[in-house]
């Protein structure tokens, strides 16, 4: 391989030898000669996209889905500034991203040139990390450098920002063994000291909880794993994030359901109740807590986490355990055989027996009747026809957000892709358009809003383009359904603008864009319609209107605790005191 | 098992903030970070005390190793202990970051600051400021008929006291560096 490049060829080089299979972009001016390589090669597979947003998103899907940082490609300007809103979302739920921005030329930078951002100043706080790169020789060394920092220790979203004078002149090209990366590398292992503290707390706990969450997921299929392996051990009760799901499977015995906000009562009242929260990957988020001075009052807390950061920030623990999940889980089950695999058997069957009577309280159940369906049946409908099938979920934000994690089982990692910490609508489809890349042969699913889905519309284009067989299942309520609910919770019920007004005939814009389109308004008729969805070789949009004001619960409404949770025929009238009006 | 502290934990500028911030001390602590003198390296610190709402009461940086690269920041902050905390540990998250140490509370260290003071006055006035200098062991650094520019090192309650005592005696203008910091020993 020759070692002078020029500068498009070496970012090119460099995305190949970093494993790279697949990009996705959108070009523009100063971009065009890093899109002349790509043109002229066949081991990367660019994927056009319709809007840069969608770039960003579809690439935290295809990351999210296989383990693999996403790579964005995106011009100058207004190329660059689309990519905020996925990098802040990739930022906030720990998604690997490579962004290639181009930038104009660096004797032209500072005049307001056509088409100029300041694109690592916008992008400096929703970024990992970023860089501008104003000599060519800096250019391989930095994308070397991107990848590293985006995949090691908590990873994140990361811009490389690249004149398009530094992609046309020449320089030295280095492969990744040869590249100066730096000195960035986070510790992965657990202290032993700590780690053999916990052991000693899991042998005496006796309402321990295992609290899981996306680091899990991050921290690769083996911690998965492992941490199956260690709950099903010790018989610890686990319950987990939104953006944890899979990580243990939803079928285990150990599975309580999701937690928190719309977690399920028996999830929420162990955490409240627990002597011991074994909190793994996850990071005590507002939505996780609900009311701070009554999270959880009696329990003893341990925080295993890769980020120092994420300790102590707004819940206090007694014990923190800084490293890899997967290698602090190794190293606790290790020494906790060594110790004898000791826990407090009859206490633990105790709580199970407490456990297993929140259980009989069936939180989620809801009842289908009449000729209107329900979001919640046409979930389980949905479910129990795609179950055991090679699938992957990804969500828009809202209602239907929650009862997918409510309703649909999850066995394995990294197969729901969900906006968690941003809470993006519109993150959905395009994310269901990068795992459809990364998995051609799998099953698809964005379970969405009408209002979301309208929100990156255009890459049902993406979908068509490249025959990805996505399915968009919208659950129509022809409202923003959550922001209703809020405002029945605290402002009397006052629909300000939360109505989905003047929306397009769905079936019709799947036709337009040259994609299937089915419409369903009958329980009875809901299944066959899903079935012929699932049939269809090819897009479909599924328009499934559903009841319009029903309610997502239980429900933790804000500034309550865990054990204060709203029931599904609870009234929500009021429900939200005036300090937790003021909450998010 | 002992019952969670919340106050301990707490930050301020949490959403869900709805405890007691009664017994809440704020501190000042001086850190020292050592950082990639790289494009930028600044406005990230910066940046990530301006979007986290921390304080930052001083503020100081330029490369001390020109070799390797690498600038020192020492910055004073105020703030619960717990948020002390936080902001140790975002920024030692970031990545031109090598290493964060508070010197407040590791051990003996030496904080120093500089100031230029410019104070105009003739007769009485003019010596009376003089005399003062000579006890700050402040020195002249320009001077004219009508005004003297002091130059002074020392801790910064040193630059304060001197800075009022220089007021009334016809104080136009102050410069300061912010402080300096590192700690005692080996
Ligand atoms: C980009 C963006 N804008 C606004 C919001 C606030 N928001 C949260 S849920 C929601 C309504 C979503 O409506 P829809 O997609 O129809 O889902 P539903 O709640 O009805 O299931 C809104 C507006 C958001 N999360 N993201
Ligand atoms: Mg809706």
């Amino acid at each position: 391989m020759k070692t002078q490049m020029t500068g498009a060829e070496i970012v090119v080089q460099a995305l190949k030898d970093q494993g790279v299979d697949t990009v996705f972009g959108y070009p523009g001016g100063a971009m065009l000669p890093i899109y002349d390589v790509i043109f002229q090669q066949n081991d990367i597979r660019h994927i056009l996209v319709r809007h840069e947003q969608g770039a960003a998103h579809a690439a935290e899907g295809y990351a999210r889905s296989t383990g693999k940082p996403g790579v964005v490609l995106v011009t100058s300007g207004p190329g660059a500034t689309n990519t905020v809103t996925g990098l802040t979302d990739a930022l906030l739920d720990s998604i690997p991203m490579v962004v290639l921005s181009a930038q104009v030329p660096t004797s032209m930078i500072g005049t307001d040139a056509f088409q100029e951002a300041d694109t690592v100043g916008i992008t400096r706080p929703c970024t990992k990390h970023n860089w501008l790169v104003k000599d060519t020789e800096e250019l391989a060394h930095t994308v070397h450098k991107a990848f590293h920092v985006a995949t090691t220790g908590r990873p994140g979203p990361v811009l490389v920002d690249i004149p398009k004078d530094v992609q046309f002149a020449d320089g030295a090209y280095v492969p990744p063994n040869k590249a100066e990366i730096g000195h960035y590398s986070p510790r992965v292992k657990g202290d032993t000291d700590a780690i053999t503290a916990l052991v000693e707390m899991i042998e005496k706990a006796e309402r321990p909880i295992l609290y899981t969450g996306g680091g899990v997921i991050n921290s690769g299929p083996a911690a998965s794993m492992l941490l199956r392996e260690f709950t099903n051990a010790t018989n610890i009760p686990l319950t987990s994030t939104l953006m944890g799901l899979g990580a243990y499977p939803a079928s285990g015995d150990h599975w309580l359901g999701m937690l928190g906000m719309h977690g399920t009562y028996e999830s929420n009242m162990a955490m409240h109740d627990c002597d011991l929260m074994i909190c793994v990957g996850a990071r005590f988020d507002d939505r996780i807590t609900g009311r701070l001075d009554a999270f959880s009052p009696g329990s003893t807390k341990v925080q295993i986490d890769i980020d120092p950061s994420s300790v102590n920030k707004v819940v206090e623990v007694d014990l923190p355990i800084i490293g890899d999940i997967g290698h602090v889980l190794e190293t606790l089950l290790k020494i906790w055989k060594s110790r004898g695999r000791k826990v407090n058997s009859a206490a633990i069957d105790k709580w199970w027996g407490q456990i297993n009577d929140w259980r009989a309280v069936n939180c989620l159940a809801y009842e289908q009747k009449g000729s209107i369906i329900k979001p919640q049946y046409a979930l389980e409908r949905l479910e129990a026809l795609t179950k055991g099938r090679d699938r992957y979920v990804t969500t828009e934000v809202g209602q239907h957000q929650m009862w997918a994690a409510q309703f649909l089982g999850f066995d394995d990692p990294n197969r729901w892709m969900t906006s968690g910490g941003l809470g993006t609508m519109g993150y959905g489809l395009p994310a269901s358009v990068g795992v459809q890349i990364a998995h051609p042969e799998s099953l698809v699913i964005n379970v969405a809003g009408e209002a979301s889905f309208l929100m990156n519309m255009q890459e049902m284009g993406t979908a068509v383009q490249y025959r990805l067989p996505v399915k968009q299942f919208i659950l129509n309520n022809e409202r923003l359904g959550m922001v209703r609910q809020w405002q029945d919770l605290l402002h009397g019920s006052r629909h300000s603008h939360s109505w989905s007004e003047s929306l397009p005939d769905f079936v019709k814009m799947a036709e337009a864009f040259g994609a299937k389109g089915i419409r369903c308004d009958d329980p009875t008729k809901l299944d066959d319609a899903i079935q012929e969805m699932l049939d269809y070789d090819g897009p479909v949009i599924f328009d499934c209107m559903v009841e319009k004001h029903e309610n997502c619960f239980p429900m933790i409404p804000s500034g309550k605790a865990h054990n204060e949770m709203l029931m599904g025929d609870a009234s929500t009238e009021g429900a939200i005191d005036t300090a937790g009006a003021v909450l998010v | 098992m002992n019952a969670l502290n919340l106050k301990k934990g707490s930050t301020s500028h949490s959403a869900y903030n709805l405890r007691s911030l009664a017994d809440t001390t704020i501190e000042s602590h001086t850190l020292t970070i050592m950082v990639d003198n790289e494009a930028g390296v600044l406005a990230r610190v910066i940046g990530l005390f301006a979007g986290r709402g921390y304080n930052i009461e001083s503020l100081t940086v330029a490369e001390v190793d020109h070799e390797g690269k690498r600038s020192r920041i020492t910055v004073v902050t105020t703030g619960t202990p717990a948020v002390i905390e936080q902001i140790k540990a975002q920024l030692g998250r970031l990545v031109p970051v090598y290493e964060v140490h508070d010197l407040t509370i590791e051990g003996a260290s030496v904080e120093r600051e500089l100031a230029l003071l410019k104070v105009t006055g003739t007769g009485e006035k003019r010596v009376e400021a003089m005399r003062i200098a000579e006890v700050f062991r402040a020195r002249v650094v320009d001077s004219t008929l009508e005004s003297f520019v002091f130059e002074i090192t020392g801790a910064p309650k040193k630059i304060d006291a001197f800075t009022d005592l220089m007021r009334p005696l016809g104080l136009m203008d102050s410069a300061r560096t912010g402080v300096a910091a590192i700690s005692r020993g080996v």
